[in-house]
């Protein structure tokens, strides 16, 4: 047995999870600011908790999908061409959302506002369901013939499963940034995004639940259930953290929850990376969708260059960004006459 | 319609349109990396103004280039999975070089420079910008990387008809990559030379049309300043013209450097893909002669009616081997051979290839497209380049003319270099047609590495599918251009203070009672 598609398959899914963990609290507070934020000075101090770091979240997106073509091309190749559509409408909220966030401040009237708030909002809902029924989907089969190809209709990827993925990232993500505001902000967001955890989070974490269930009850192993009895003790902790406002606490304690899920869903279907929902014959797999071991090796050596350095300047970059913001904290928007009149 | 024609449109419109917003990222950043490492140096604060304003616009756009970048990385599985599957084993790999070892780089760091200022200290803010520019730069790389290998594939072997990589080293240093890359980089810098020129000079004229520089009896310009304008005091005239100077340079070099770059692509491409040279030149016959005009049918694809009208003996030669002798193989001679090496027509496999399948190949790529836009190529980029020049001269006062036509025609010059970049990718992507990888004829070459673009597109996808995306992607591209537009307009006009919230603001008491901690920059 080759050792190198299995570490490209943990490879994968420490991309994933890097994802869901950095861009997690990134599209939750994207939607919060629709949802949750009551006015202007709470929205921007929303969006200005993420300012500095989304982008640099986003790119583990971009990472992850690279990352599978680079190691796994039949498995990118089936998978993204499978999910057309969904993978479509997150491209049209990822871009709208990237777009959104470095334009809303740029124009001082409230219907600019409006419509980027709506933009950032609905784009982060939309990203983050789709990615969600794309997951979900990947760990539970897509109905693929022999070649790995879409058998029937562009809307065949549309299954309760998909819907309960894409809810589970949404509710995750809701979770999560709530955490992540409770920690960055001072003043009534603080205050508001810190009772949100307490009283939402054991519903919004309903649907993950249900997806780590079901991928345990279809393929689950001794290891993968070790993982999801660590998920549920950290997210009880995290709950009751946040109950006491240890918020630190609570954002560690959610965060953990979403790894070891995660972490327990990986587990729980490899070596399988694409089921087909036709014939287990069909089946993707660690081996049998992988690149050569060159290859394999070859990105090996750079992610293991690049990944510690990668952490290293994230995280210096959160450290920077360290303090907490309130509507104190947010320079005035800038207003100008312009120097050339009409 | 066919699934093909409008995955490959997809493709080429998101692309071309990526590619109007790389480029100025690309070469606006060293630009703005220069002005603040010369603030850092000097402490002048007319560098920190350049700095602060271009750098805005450099973030504006640099969004734009963001988002429409996951695109491209998407739509390789998406719209083309056979593609995906066939060359996955190499071309995967500086995809995700790509993100691990530069766009990682880049976002991060940009995230720091945007909102470190006042919060890192001065050279460790600027070392952030520095980290930045290379990311983009190495991003670049890497794609041009991964382009290239379907240009000219190298370091594979061929196993059970899939090319597998035996040697990174040599697909990173693929001498098509090398040529692309730089010309590619040199571009972009003249894109934003003239992006420079064009806006310093729309308001060094401004600032004569308000009567605030004049000149002066030594025909000197006599720099005034307008206090009820905010932001246009005597050093504003010194961000504009030193600006639009280094603008100017900028432009030159980076357009000699295009043309030296350029020549050397050109050499490579009559070796590695002689019938796109030959179709760039509409050279149907084998010869040495240059065209400078073909009439006829040019989009004809089998050459029977081009005739040449002005042709400049030997100059053909001279792009293709630098001297003025040697004979280059016409269309009408390269033919026969890619149908003996390469079959006459497209396999009979429905399965791979679906309607495609069984027809006749057209190994002549649409010549009206590729003998124009590399023509178009050529025009731009050396229009813009006399357009600098004269720029220089036309300022030797230390202002710009007062003729406001001369400043519509400036502005107008900043299109000119997209349109050379624009044409340019036009034409070296059609010019690869039939071929999404084009085999590699030279020594170095593996039989049977190539791909026809007929056999890339996904098997399942629907025409109504790739009709949802093109409609929709196309749509919010085309708003969102509008909207970019319209806000490079807004602080184009604000000037400097757009900017810079702090230029000429009144001092305000009360900030200084009570020192909050108040972030020098947020959304």
């Amino acid at each position: 047995m080759d050792i190198l598609p299995n570490v490209w398959f943990i490879a994968i899914a420490i991309l994933w999870i890097g994802y869901l963990l950095l861009e997690g609290f990134d599209l939750g507070v994207g939607m919060h600011m629709l949802i949750t934020a009551k006015d202007e000075p709470s929205k921007r101090v929303m969006l200005n908790t993420i300012g500095p770091v989304w982008d640099g979240n986003e790119v583990w997106l971009l990472t992850a999908g690279a990352g599978i073509f680079a190691a796994f091309p039949f498995w990118y190749a089936s998978l993204f061409s499978t999910l057309y559509v969904p993978l479509v409408l997150v491209l049209l909220g990822l871009i709208f959302r990237a777009v959104a966030i470095e334009y809303r401040g740029k124009r001082d009237t409230d219907r600019w506002r409006r419509v980027w708030d709506l933009a950032i909002g609905l784009g982060s809902f939309v990203t983050a369901f789709g990615i969600g029924a794309a997951l979900a989907l990947t760990t539970t089969g897509l109905p693929l013939d022999a070649q790995g190809n879409r058998v029937g209709g562009p809307f065949v990827w549309l299954t309760p499963v998909a819907v309960l993925g894409g809810l589970a990232v949404v509710g995750f993500c809701l979770v999560h940034a709530a955490t992540f505001l409770a920690l960055k902000t001072d003043g009534p967001v603080r205050e508001r995004a810190g009772r949100i955890v307490v009283t939402w989070s054991p519903i919004a974490l309903l649907p993950i639940v249900g997806w780590v269930l079901l991928v345990q009850f279809q393929t689950g192993g001794v290891v993968s259930w070790i993982f999801v009895v660590a998920a549920v003790v950290a997210v009880v902790l995290a709950w009751l953290a946040a109950r006491r406002k240890l918020e630190g606490r609570a954002f560690i304690g959610f965060a953990a929850f979403l790894a070891l899920g995660a972490a327990s869903i990986f587990s729980a279907v490899y070596p399988v990376v694409l089921p087909s929902t036709i014939s287990h014959a069909f089946d993707l797999t660690v081996s049998n969708a992988s690149s050569s071991p060159y290859t394999l090796g070859v990105m090996t050596v750079v992610a293991c260059c690049a990944l510690p350095v990668i952490l290293a300047y994230q995280a210096w970059t959160y450290w920077v960004f360290r303090k907490r913001i309130s509507a104190q904290s947010l320079p005035e928007v800038h207003v100008f006459e312009p120097a050339v009149k009409r | 319609m066919d699934p093909l024609d409008i995955a490959r449109w997809q493709f080429g419109i998101t692309t071309v349109y990526h590619f109007l917003l790389v480029p100025l990222t690309l070469g606006l950043g060293p630009v703005v990396v220069l002005f603040q490492t010369l603030y850092v140096r000097t402490g002048n604060e007319r560098y920190l103004r350049m700095t602060k304003f271009w750098g805005k616009l450099f973030l504006v756009n640099f969004i734009m280039g963001v988002a429409t970048g996951i695109v491209q990385e998407f739509q390789f599985g998406m719209a083309w999975s056979q593609y995906s599957r066939f060359v996955g084993d190499v071309f995967g790999a500086p995809l995700a070089m790509e993100g691990l070892l530069a766009f990682f780089v880049e976002s991060t760091f940009l995230g720091l420079w945007i909102f470190g200022w006042g919060r890192l200290p001065k050279r460790l803010h600027l070392a952030t910008l520095y980290a930045a520019v290379i990311g983009s730069w190495l991003s670049a790389f890497f794609i041009i990387v991964a382009n290239s290998w379907m240009q000219h594939p190298v370091g594979v072997k061929l196993v059970h008809g899939r090319p597998q990589l035996v040697d990174i080293w040599a697909v990173l240093t693929n001498n098509t990559a090398l040529a692309a890359y730089s010309h590619t980089l040199v571009g972009s810098l003249s894109v934003a030379g003239a992006f420079l020129l064009g806006i310093s000079w729309y308001h060094l004229w401004r600032r004569r049309h308000d009567g605030i520089d004049t000149i002066g009896a030594d025909k000197r310009v006599v720099v005034g300043s307008a206090p009820a304008i905010r932001g246009r005091d005597a050093a504003d005239h010194g961000v504009w013209i030193r600006s639009l100077r280094i603008g100017a340079v900028v432009a030159i070099v980076g357009f000699g450097l295009v043309a030296i770059t350029g020549d050397a692509q050109a050499k490579l491409m009559f070796q590695q893909q002689p019938m796109k040279m030959a179709a760039a030149e509409a050279a149907c016959q084998t010869g040495t002669s240059f065209s400078v005009l073909s009439i006829g049918d040019v989009g004809s694809r089998d050459c029977t009616n081009v005739v040449g009208v002005i042709e400049i003996p030997g100059l053909l030669s001279f792009l293709a081997n630098g001297d003025f002798g040697t004979t280059v193989t016409g269309v009408n001679d390269l033919l026969p051979q890619y149908q003996a090496k390469y079959g006459t027509t497209i396999p009979d496999d429905t399965k791979l290839y679906g309607a495609a399948a069984g027809t006749k190949v057209q190994y002549v790529p649409i010549m009206a497209v590729t003998y124009w836009a590399f023509r178009l190529m050529i025009l731009f980029g050396a229009l813009a380049a006399f357009a600098s020049v004269v720029a220089l001269w036309l300022t030797r006062r230390g202002t710009v003319p007062r003729s406001k036509w001369i400043m519509r025609l400036a502005l107008l010059g900043i299109l000119s270099p997209f349109a050379a970049s624009a044409t340019g990718w036009v034409f070296t992507e059609l010019g690869r047609q039939p071929f999404v990888v084009a085999p590699n004829p030279t020594p170095g070459g593996i039989d049977g590495v190539f791909m026809f673009t007929a056999a890339a597109v996904s098997p399942g996808t629907t025409s109504g599918e790739l009709l949802f995306s093109l409609i929709s992607l196309g749509l919010v591209y085309l708003v969102l251009l509008v909207v970019e537009v319209a806000l490079l307009v807004k602080y184009v006009r604000g000037g400097v203070v757009s900017a810079m919230p702090e230029l000429g603001a009144p001092d305000r008491p009360d900030d200084h009672d009570e020192p909050r901690d108040v972030l020098a920059f947020a959304y």
